[in-house]
């Protein structure tokens, strides 16, 4: 094969592979859309919905008894007291409850902080669903500022039959510097 | 056969003083070559120096380990060092050693003048060496090294210090290098092969370094990209691992293991490249089964792509995905046992002796099956809840790593030596070295399965006393291992400067030239070889 014949081919060849390279940096980037499309749908993960479910009325199934969890955490030691005022509740599928929440900035600054959801079992989580929490959005406290929050829930009664206990934990994160 | 090699022979004779084709005088020959040998030497002798400064570091470790509590290192360090061990090892001794290869003898094997690409591979060695050294600076900044695993899993590797940046650019550095030099080995076997070598009859380690090649530019970019989601989530508050912000940690985990997993298979399909090209030789009899050693080896890469999650089985799966990660983990078992067989086929009623590269290849197949063992019982999603985490997943990657890929490197070097050199190197001290390297090894690594089984968990420098004797033993193992490595060491400086002093023929070992085209030239081989294609090759090997 002549020299030039040949620079041609490996210049076609190299430009094709970069453009698989390209092409599969890129596919690492679409990954991050396609995993919260696939966690949405399938409910994965534990990963709940940030935004208030309606407020449908579900008939009531007295007949069954769910215990729910209630746990808090603070990310990397955010400066915060966070806990639960109930720590658990035995809920009938179908019937709304509030449970309330008190958080407490401990630091002389204003104070920016978002709440985390995440429920266990993961596959339970699409069928937990919350009218009001401020897990929504992000809460601001003056300085040593505490407030008790609700939460107001219902399990939607097609639950499976195999879940018997629910857990849902917050974990507090403090946004202040990203601000 | 051997006109074609005359006529070579003449040519370079031909060529012997023209400057403008022998190698530059003096260090700035090392510095500037563009020549296949020259580059694939410089490759071999970094990944060698990684391979002591990777191995230090694990002995760092298993002195650590060798009793509980902690003796030597505060905890920060220990970690530091698991991983940096398990980066230097993969991305600077494994895959440069491979690449060396490829750079030696892919050219050679298939009749071709040079890599397709020189100033490209010049360039992308060079990278790898700047990347290593950025990866080795981070030991002496605030804070340390990384210490979150070789994994770099967030939200913990983003408390790495004044380190983290470095480090990320260093993987970014690596992975050009890589990409660069995957893309120089498939336009090289596309494009460069002599006119008789069809695809069907290039040797298997050609055919195993182009599926790796492929596998490289498709899984380092979505490691580029992962490491580039932790910068900006570090110092861009971006939020894609970030749980406040609405991202995920185990995204993360997702984007690392579609790389990962397939990153490991790059360590190991070249190793079964390797295998394949000694074993026939030292059983005197050709390949088994060539055409299935291939199908086996693209069937592996294709099946990389699609495990990935195996390695998360606790981070909450729904079942249906559990058991379809399970099923497909354990479909890899079907084409590596296809290998395993042949491998075993191919020594069955051979004439088989038994110098230092046919052992190192015999225990390769015999302590890789062990590690693929491991593997399959890991691929059991109940089961690897135990597992998870554990001393046993370290003894199961390390089986798979070091008395399979770094045996098969071992085992390359004492085959390609003499061809390299001109030199014949030192048989007894090469059996030595494989007889303490082999029951060493064992020393070391098997006992780790019983503490992962009695659950010591990876990455902690403290133990709790249950487990301090086979660590003991480990550790014991561990120190006679890396002690050999300096015979090999000696062995190879040795060898360069003259050997046992033997000329060594241009086919080495009995009937090599019969296997491999690199057996047809003259030992050692020629600064420019093939610059003419030559007409017949050899098939013994298909």
């Amino acid at each position: 094969m002549n020299t030039d014949d040949l620079q041609q081919k490996n210049a076609r060849l190299v430009r094709n592979l970069v453009l698989v390279v390209v092409a599969m940096f890129g596919f690492g980037f679409a990954l991050v859309p396609l995993y919260d499309v696939l966690c949405d749908i399938t409910g994965l993960n534990g990963k709940v919905a940030a935004t208030a479910a309606k407020e449908v009325v579900y008939p009531i199934d007295n007949s069954r008894e769910v215990t729910v969890e209630f746990i808090t955490s603070l990310n990397e030691s955010a400066p915060m007291l966070f806990r639960p005022e109930t720590k658990k509740l035995i809920i009938h599928p179908g019937e709304y409850y509030t449970v309330n929440f008190y958080a407490e900035n401990l630091t002389d600054k204003p104070m920016v902080a978002q709440a985390i959801p995440s429920i266990s079992p993961g596959l339970a989580a699409e069928y937990f669903k919350k009218t009001e929490c401020f897990c929504f959005t992000e809460q601001t406290f003056k300085p040593h500022e505490g407030r008790t929050m609700p939460v107001r829930f219902v399990v939607n009664p097609d639950l499976p039959k195999q879940y018997k206990t629910i857990t849902l934990a917050y974990t507090f994160f403090d946004n202040t510097k990203t601000q | 056969m051997s006109a074609v090699i005359a006529e070579h022979d003449e040519h370079d004779e031909h060529h012997h003083d023209d400057h403008a084709h022998g190698p530059d005088k003096g260090l700035l020959r090392w510095i500037v070559t563009t020549n296949h040998k020259d580059i694939g030497t410089l490759y071999l002798f970094f990944a060698l120096v990684m391979f002591f400064v990777g191995g230090s570091m694990a002995m760092v470790i298993r002195a650590e380990l060798f009793e509980p509590g902690l003796q030597f290192v505060e905890p920060q360090f220990f970690n530091s060092m698991t991983t940096m061990h398990a980066l230097v090892m993969v991305f600077g001794a494994v895959m440069p050693a491979f690449v060396g290869l490829a750079n030696w003898m892919i050219p050679m094997m298939i009749g071709a003048p040079d890599m397709a690409l020189p100033r490209m591979n010049n360039m992308s060695f060079w990278m790898l060496v700047a990347g290593v050294l950025l990866l080795a600076s981070t030991l002496f900044m605030e804070g340390g090294a990384p210490a979150a695993g070789w994994t770099l899993y967030p939200p913990l590797v983003l408390q790495t210090g004044k380190a983290l940046p470095f480090a990320i650019f260093s993987v970014h550095l690596l992975g050009i290098s890589s990409i660069m030099g995957a893309i120089n080995i498939i336009a090289t076997i596309f494009n460069m092969r002599a006119p008789a070598m069809t695809l069907m009859k290039m040797p298997l380690f050609v055919w195993t370094w182009l599926i790796t090649a492929f596998l490289l530019i498709a899984v380092m970019p979505v490691f580029a990209g992962a490491v580039t989601m932790l910068l900006t989530d570090k110092f861009y508050n971006t939020s894609f691992f970030d749980a406040a912000g609405g991202g995920d940690p185990v995204l993360y985990q997702h984007i690392f293991w579609f790389f990962g997993h397939p990153e490991v298979y790059i360590m190991i399909l070249p190793t079964f490249g390797v295998a394949s090209t000694i074993i026939p030789v030292f059983a005197r009899k050709p390949l088994f089964g060539y055409s299935s050693m291939v199908y086996a080896t693209a069937s592996i890469a294709f099946l990389s792509f699609i495990v990935w999650a195996h390695h998360m089985f606790t981070v909450g799966m729904p079942i249906a995905g559990e058991l379809y990660f399970m099923y497909a983990t354990m479909l890899i078992a079907i084409p590596t046992g296809v290998k395993v067989f042949n491998w075993t086929a191919t020594m069955w009623k051979g004439a088989m002796t038994f110098e230092t590269p046919m052992l190192f290849s015999i225990s390769f197949v015999v302590l890789f099956t062990m590690g693929g063992f491991t593997g399959l019982m890991m691929s059991i999603a109940p089961s690897d809840f135990q597992y998870h985490d554990t001393y046993f997943i370290v003894a199961h990657f390390h089986y798979t790593l070091v008395p399979a890929s770094v045996f098969i490197l071992m085992a390359a070097a004492y085959y390609w030596l003499p061809k390299w050199t001109g030199n014949m190197y030192n048989e007894k001290i090469g059996q030595l070295h494989f007889w303490l390297s082999v029951v060493s090894v064992n020393i070391l690594f098997f006992p780790q399965h019983f503490l992962g089984l009695a659950g010591m968990p990876r990455r902690i420098p403290d133990y709790a006393v249950q487990f301090a004797d086979w660590n003991m033993i480990s550790s014991i193992g561990g120190f006679i291992f890396g002690a050999s490595q300096l015979l090999f060491l000696y062995i190879v400086i040795d060898t360069i400067k003259g050997g046992t002093g033997e000329k060594v023929s241009d086919e080495v070992w009995e009937d090599a030239h019969k296997h491999g085209l690199e057996w047809t030239l003259p030992s050692p081989a020629p600064y420019h070889t093939f610059t003419t294609p030559p007409t017949t090759i050899p098939t013994e090997h298909i």
